[in-house]
């Protein structure tokens, strides 16, 4: 019996979306929720799965191609399991290290590939920019997002070959449909808003001499979660939203709208881009809580299963580029909200205490805010309320 | 009437001719000014180099080499020789020749490359203007817009051995002996030393080095010159360290030298003829005038930059006139980097790859730096030795004696320094050279294939030994 294979329903928000990596052929048998397609859509990637066992008998839409909701993209006929098919389609074999040979030393190449390094990072001191042994002896990668598990290499790691070294080649990829989206929301949010960002930097040894004080007892009694800084600085942030409510609105045409609530979104570097997870309602969150679900969303988010609704709405957003080594950046604000705080590395610096000189480590915070509706004068104050905050974190507690 | 240029060199040696070759390749109107005359009184160029230092000398211990290997060495080869003699104004005729062919040469190339070649003392004037005096007396003044200064050098003058020309002689009379000394003293063990004291020595002469220094060759590295030590020991060159002259005296005919030792005892030694080699400095007499605003430093040499240019915007100077290694091809890279300097191009030298031999058998060869240097500025490093016994080319030559000795970093596995005492030790380390201006580790050159069975096996060994995976030799274990 002929069983029809359609793209999920997509949700209001999300017109359509386009065939990203067919995992099967023409022919090939599928067991029953086994992963035929994905789609992508602006935000996120939707799996497919056959509904039956049988074979594909029919693919109706090819890979890059437009789907609605719903459409129909294929067709299976139930039956028995067949002798498995042959290697999923359109997999990418190993990229070659497409590097110049000429312009690597002999040995040098030996230890990259013993040690899987990817010689187009490595800089080369020889002559001519040859890479010699010694470039590859000292290279330490810069610190990348956690590996990608995602189901769909394809399309994403044609960017991941490697470019020759030292030629001046070019090559030519199309954006994907994420990161089109992803660019287009961007310079939207460049040129509709007034933004700004004000700084200001926080003493965190008190905070992490609370971490290190009660980690064994906190992940003992949350079975295993552990206490990060994340908690800390979205209650921090919570309580400073109550204190500053139109940090936590948003504009919609020419209204303000207070939210009576806190959702806070904690951005997720993936290698297909930055996602954003709401936590909702965090003001009702316990510390633990909000550290289990960041955990729990950076985990979807970099295995491509984070649902639409995960990701929308937020009043508030926190981004960390400190885990990358940022030490000062200016966020860029997650619309229609209109203010993002960004929290960096921490440093071990000589700063002035009590007018001695006193080595603590220091973060620098960011508040990116919408000047149309945020004035200065707030946004500098929530920002030092955030910073008082976590440098005393009973303030939290005690809401003062 | 001023004639002007675009680059004036003053001295024709290798630094001096190199620069004004390179000039005139790269379009510039060049002229090269040499005051040295040869016996017959005429202009030849080549300065040092090729009429009284590397060729001449090469020359003759090529034909003494060959001496004594006829009389001495063929014997385990199953020749046998009788009446080996050595005619000595034949050799000079030899030496002579060769170097007459190679100071035609350089005119020839001067003329083929367009450089206006003028005989004469050149004299740097204020405002980049240079005298020329000819040898015949007239006076000009040539006008340039650069000039590079490329005068040399000339051997150092002891006070308690004045050289007479006659038994006291220094290196360029060394080349001239007419006959065999039966006793020969050398001042200076050092590559001058070295290399005439083996000369003479291998003619018949009993050769005697009075080292002032306490330690053997003491810039190289000590394993490779501890090991040179014992093979010129062998050969009979009597070395005498710590040995400070402290007077000569010509007595009946032979020079009756007194030096002091370590220990502080006096000693007197006589010679039939003493070579006063104990180094040389730069030659400024007369180069430059009290107002060419050109400095000097405070050894006498011209002071100059990285570039070799002086403090005069617009005048050079190279070679042995300039700090750095006494060598000819130092000289000559620094007048390519200088000539291309002048024509706009960006030029640099590399001073820390720049090999240096001594032509003694076993040549005496290294680049880069030595383990003693290595050390003192705690670099972490490893080690590979091959010793040239060891190879089965050397033994067919019949010339086990020596090694090559290879360091490299111990972390980045970088090729840092290569000495060798060996058989066609300077060829060998010019492979090492060429691979550390690629910034070659020892793992590099231990990947290369090497023809076998050659001399350079023993490179390719060594390098292995670094990281102790030598094939023809047991490894050092590793602590």
């Amino acid at each position: 019996m002929a069983i029809e294979i359609k793209a999920p329903t997509f949700p209001e928000s999300v017109q359509e979306g386009t065939v990203a990596t067919w995992h099967k052929n023409v022919g090939d048998s599928v067991t029953r929720d086994e992963l035929i397609v994905d789609i992508e859509t602006d935000k996120v990637v939707l799996e497919v799965v056959a509904p039956a066992t049988g074979t594909l008998t029919e693919v109706l839409k090819g890979e890059d191609d437009l789907v609605q909701s719903n459409e129909v993209i294929a067709r299976i006929e139930e039956g028995e399991a067949t002798q498995p098919a042959a290697a999923p389609a359109a997999k990418k074999p190993e990229p070659d290290v497409q590097v110049a040979d000429a312009l690597v030393n002999p040995a040098a190449k030996k230890l990259a590939d013993e040690r899987g390094i990817d010689l187009s990072q490595v800089t080369g001191t020889g002559k001519g920019g040859r890479i010699t042994k010694e470039d590859v002896v000292n290279f330490t990668p810069a610190a990348a997002p956690a590996p990608a598990t995602s189901a769909a290499p394809a399309a994403a790691s044609a960017v991941e070959d490697a470019m020759p070294a030292g030629e001046r080649v070019e090559r030519r990829v199309a954006m994907t449909r994420m990161r089109s989206r992803i660019a287009e929301r961007l310079l939207d949010v460049t040129q509709t808003t007034a933004s700004l960002t004000t700084f200001n930097e926080v003493d965190m040894s008190a905070l992490m001499g609370l971490r290190k004080q009660y980690q064994d007892e906190f992940t003992k009694t949350h079975n295993g979660t552990r206490l990060g800084f994340m908690g800390f600085f979205v209650k921090a942030a919570v309580e400073a939203l109550k204190r500053f409510p139109l940090v936590n609105a948003s504009i919609d045409g020419s209204d303000i709208v207070y939210h009576g609530f806190q959702d806070i979104g904690v951005a997720v570097s993936t290698d297909r881009g930055l996602v954003v997870p709401v936590l909702r309602n965090a003001e009702n969150m316990s510390i633990a809580t909000v550290e289990n679900s960041i955990g729990e969303y950076a985990g979807k988010a970099r295995e491509g299963k984070l649902s639409i609704e995960e990701m929308t709405g937020g009043t508030f957003t926190i981004t960390n580029g400190g885990v990358y080594g940022s030490l000062l950046s200016t966020p860029i604000i997650n619309p229609p909200q209109t203010a993002i705080l960004g929290m960096h590395t921490i440093q071990q610096r000589p700063v002035a205490v009590n007018g001695q000189v006193e080595i603590r480590p220091m973060m620098y915070l960011a508040l990116s805010y919408d000047h149309r509706l945020i004035d200065g004068k707030e946004a500098v104050q929530f920002l030092v309320a955030i910073k008082q905050l976590i440098e005393d974190p009973a303030k939290i507690l005690l809401e003062i | 009437m001023s004639d002007k240029y675009d680059v004036v060199v003053i001295g024709s040696g290798p630094a001096g001719y190199v620069a004004a070759i390179r000039a005139a390749q790269l379009g510039l109107k060049t002229a090269c000014i040499e005051k040295w005359q040869n016996s017959e009184g005429k202009g030849v160029n080549g300065g040092t180099c090729l009429n009284v230092g590397c060729i001449p000398s090469k020359a003759l211990l090529d034909s003494s080499y060959k001496y004594h290997e006829a009389k001495e060495d063929l014997g385990t080869h199953g020749i046998s020789t009788k009446g080996v003699a050595m005619d000595i104004p034949a050799m000079l005729e030899r030496k002579n020749k060769i170097i007459n062919q190679l100071t035609g040469g350089i005119s020839g190339l001067f003329k083929a490359n367009g450089v206006t070649a003028l005989y004469g003392t050149g004299k740097l004037l204020a405002g980049k203007k240079v005298e020329l005096t000819a040898n015949d007396g007239a006076v000009s003044v040539i006008e340039a817009s650069n000039v590079i200064l490329a005068s040399g050098s000339l051997p150092i003058d002891i006070p308690v051995a004045k050289v007479d020309g006659d038994l006291i002689v220094d290196s360029t009379g060394a080349l001239e002996i007419g006959e065999v000394p039966k006793r020969l003293g050398v001042i200076g063990a050092g590559v001058i030393g070295l290399e005439l004291g083996s000369v003479w020595n291998r003619l018949g002469s009993e050769v005697v080095l009075l080292e002032a220094m306490e330690d053997f060759l003491a810039i190289m590295d000590k394993a490779v010159a501890k090991e040179s030590k014992k093979i010129f020991t062998k050969q009979g060159l009597d070395i005498r360290l710590g040995a400070r002259v402290t007077g000569t005296e010509v007595v009946k005919g032979a020079v009756e030298v007194t030096f002091m030792t370590a220990d502080g005892s006096e000693h007197k030694e006589t010679f039939d003829k003493l070579i006063v080699c104990v180094g040389r400095r730069a030659f400024t007499d007369g180069l430059l005038a009290e107002d060419s605003g050109v400095q000097l430093d405070e050894r006498g040499t011209v002071f100059v930059n990285d570039q070799c240019a002086t403090n005069v915007s617009g005048v050079y100077a190279i070679g042995d006139l300039v700090r750095g290694p006494m060598l000819a091809h130092k000289g000559s890279e620094e007048g390519v980097m200088v000539a291309e300097i002048i024509a706009g191009h960006k030029a640099q030298m590399n001073y820390d790859i720049v090999p240096n031999v001594i032509y003694t058998h076993p040549e005496v060869a290294s680049v880069g730096q030595t383990e003693e240097q290595i050390k003192a500025a705690g670099e972490p490093y490893n080690v590979g030795v091959f010793p040239f016994a060891a190879s089965g080319r050397a033994m067919a030559a019949n010339d086990t004696d020596g090694m090559v000795k290879i360091i490299a970093h111990a972390d980045t596995d970088r090729i840092l320094g290569c000495h060798i005492v060996g058989p066609s030790a300077a060829d060998l380390v010019q492979q090492v050279a060429i691979a550390m201006e690629f910034g070659s580790s020892a793992e590099d050159l231990g990947m290369t294939v090497f023809g076998h069975p050659t001399l350079s096996e023993a490179v390719h060994e060594a390098a292995l030994a670094v990281n102790g995976s030598a094939i023809h030799i047991a490894n050092r274990k590793r602590r």
